[in-house]
């Protein structure tokens, strides 16, 4: 390796990906902030529909043999916000792993989580935290929040080929605002497009009982405590109804990451706390035999 | 015109030296110790936005004085080389010497081969990973590069700075007594240095990944125990290069460190 000058003509500036592209050889990046050229694109042969992939694309269009990821949620409390993944990835109908990690630290003040084709995603992931510690390294100030979701949106709009290849991602992307002092959250389609979610969000295959599970117990006043908790539920419910989402397994001690971005930064929670966490969501549950004898006790449920 | 004159190498060398060490000892001197969590940074540098310290990666961080566009480029140049290893390989594969060493091929390069040499003086520093084995490269103009234990000085009036600093140096001191031995050693028997005029960063054992960390005005003024850090400044004997460290006391000193401050 040399020591990487250019002349002001051709300096990236502070871009990782510029940077990779102009000095030769560097490492490969798929997800570059550039237009990629089409390529002809990859007809699997009747691949089986896969669970594990993303609502919306044909079965036909999945990766074959891919590991998927699924469910990840989000959510706005009165301090920042929440951020949510369960930890199964699955090849068509087969659970390909039961640790993978889907929630990651962006940077200091902000969380990505990553639904889709896994390998991708990662990547994505990896060159997403590079390039906002890159450009706070050499521009000497951070990116705004608004501006890395930017950033996040060019990666996934030039991941579109492959996304048409059947290796979707879909990233959530949330953090504290320190401008605004509050907590964001920006979701993403598969073409690059970025939404600003007001109160909550959730995406991959059990995404939509998610949603629903954080829609009916959400209070943008609550504090994190709730807010964990609802996450944590959501995900329950999640993989209550849909095989491609892991739900907790004390058996072999596996958890959803559950992590927090306040005024404070990036935290992620204790495995115990996520534990103890999913214990009163069980306890609480009308499904669990406590849960169910509480109501009949109390009177409120029925059948 | 006439025909270009034959100049001795030497000669053209040595011009070259005597050109890029003006250009160094024009500017302030910057120094950098270990401590008993890690390596600080500090420089006499009134600007709060141009730095003369920076960070490079995880663990490594860069120092540079002389022309600021010069050495900027280069720190730029090194955050682009640990961020492409680090993508590349793993982020436990960048390493300061790797880049000490990038950083030396340069000077040298430009220092024989260019008109003009680089007018800078620089330092690559990495915190150990078991902290007990820092690293200070310090990059001459010229490519040298000396691997400095303890601590090192840059820049203008080098050599006294070092003398001031070596008399009171303890490499396992804590954080509030370095940094007071560092300032007095930048101002001299008689100048006041304020924390305005400062620049310090570290690179510190914990838990975060990125060890580099800026102290700014506020923590300054905390650690010094007032703005212009006169109590520590001013006559600088062996008791008061020392001084009190409040709660950070470090009980292995030496006992003719261990005077009272005024």
């Amino acid at each position: 390796m040399t020591l990487p000058l250019f002349p002001p003509g051709a300096d990236p500036g502070s871009s990782f990906a510029d940077l990779v592209r102009r000095s030769e050889p560097g490492p490969p990046l798929r997800h570059e902030l550039a237009v990629v050229p089409a390529r002809a694109p990859y007809n699997p042969p009747s691949a089986p529909y896969s669970p594990g992939g993303v609502p919306g694309v044909p079965g036909a269009l999945q990766g074959v043999g891919v590991p998927h990821a699924t469910t990840i949620v989000a959510l706005r409390y009165s301090g920042g916000v929440v951020m949510a993944g369960d930890r199964r990835a699955t090849e068509g109908h087969v659970i390909a792993h039961r640790t993978i990690e889907k929630v990651f630290p962006a940077d200091r003040y902000s969380a990505i989580a990553i639904a889709g084709a896994a390998g991708p995603a990662i990547d994505m992931v990896r060159l997403f935290q590079t390039q906002l510690e890159h450009y706070e390294k050499v521009e000497g100030t951070a990116l705004s929040l608004e501006g890395k979701a930017n950033q996040l949106a060019q990666m996934v709009r030039a991941n579109l080929p492959f996304a048409m290849e059947g290796l979707v991602v879909v990233p959530l992307f949330a953090g504290y605002d320190l401008r605004r002092k509050t907590g964001r959250i920006f979701s993403f389609d598969a073409a690059g497009g970025r939404y600003e979610e007001l109160e909550f969000h959730a995406t991959g295959s059990g995404g939509r009982d998610a949603k629903n599970t954080v829609k009916l117990g959400y209070d943008p006043a609550a504090g994190e405590a709730d807010a964990v908790q609802l996450a944590v539920k959501a995900l329950f419910e999640a993989a209550d109804e849909d095989t491609a989402t892991g739900g907790p397994d004390p058996l072999r001690g596996i958890y959803p990451i559950v992590a927090v971005v306040d005024a404070a930064g990036y935290r992620r929670l204790a495995e115990d706390v996520v534990a103890a966490s999913f214990e009163s969501v069980l306890a609480a549950s009308p499904r669990s035999p406590a849960g169910w004898e509480s109501g009949r006790s109390g009177g409120g449920e029925d059948a | 015109m006439s025909m270009p004159f034959y100049v001795a190498p030497e000669q053209v060398m040595k011009d070259r030296a005597e050109y890029a060490q003006k250009g160094i000892a024009r500017g302030r001197a910057l120094v950098a110790t270990v401590y008993d969590r890690g390596i600080l940074m500090v420089a006499e540098n009134p600007s709060r936005t141009l730095h003369e310290i920076s960070e490079i990666y995880d663990r490594v961080a860069f120092a540079g004085v002389g022309r600021y566009n010069e050495f900027d480029q280069l720190r730029v140049a090194g955050v682009r080389h640990a961020d492409m290893k680090g993508y590349s390989y793993s982020r436990e594969d960048v390493d300061a010497r790797s880049l000490a060493n990038l950083y030396a091929q340069y000077l040298g390069q430009v220092f024989t081969h260019e008109m003009k040499p680089l007018e800078v003086e620089i330092l690559v520093a990495e915190l150990g990973a078991d902290g007990d084995s820092q690293q200070l490269y310090h990059i001459a103009y010229d490519g040298t590069v000396v691997d400095e234990v303890g601590f090192t000085v840059l820049g203008g009036d080098a050599g006294t700075i070092a003398a001031k600093l070596s008399a009171s140096y303890d490499r396992s001191w804590s954080l509030a007594q370095a940094l007071r031995s560092c300032v007095a050693a930048l101002a001299g028997p008689d100048r006041v240095l304020n924390t305005d005029d400062l620049e310090a960063a570290v690179l510190e054992q914990g838990s975060e990944r990125r060890a580099f960390r800026r102290l700014d005005n506020g923590s300054l003024v905390e650690i010094l125990g007032s703005a212009n850090g006169a109590s520590v400044v001013a006559p600088a004997t062996e008791a008061e290069l020392s001084g009190d460290d409040g709660e950070d006391a470090h009980e292995k000193g030496d006992d003719e460190h261990d005077g009272e401050s005024g």
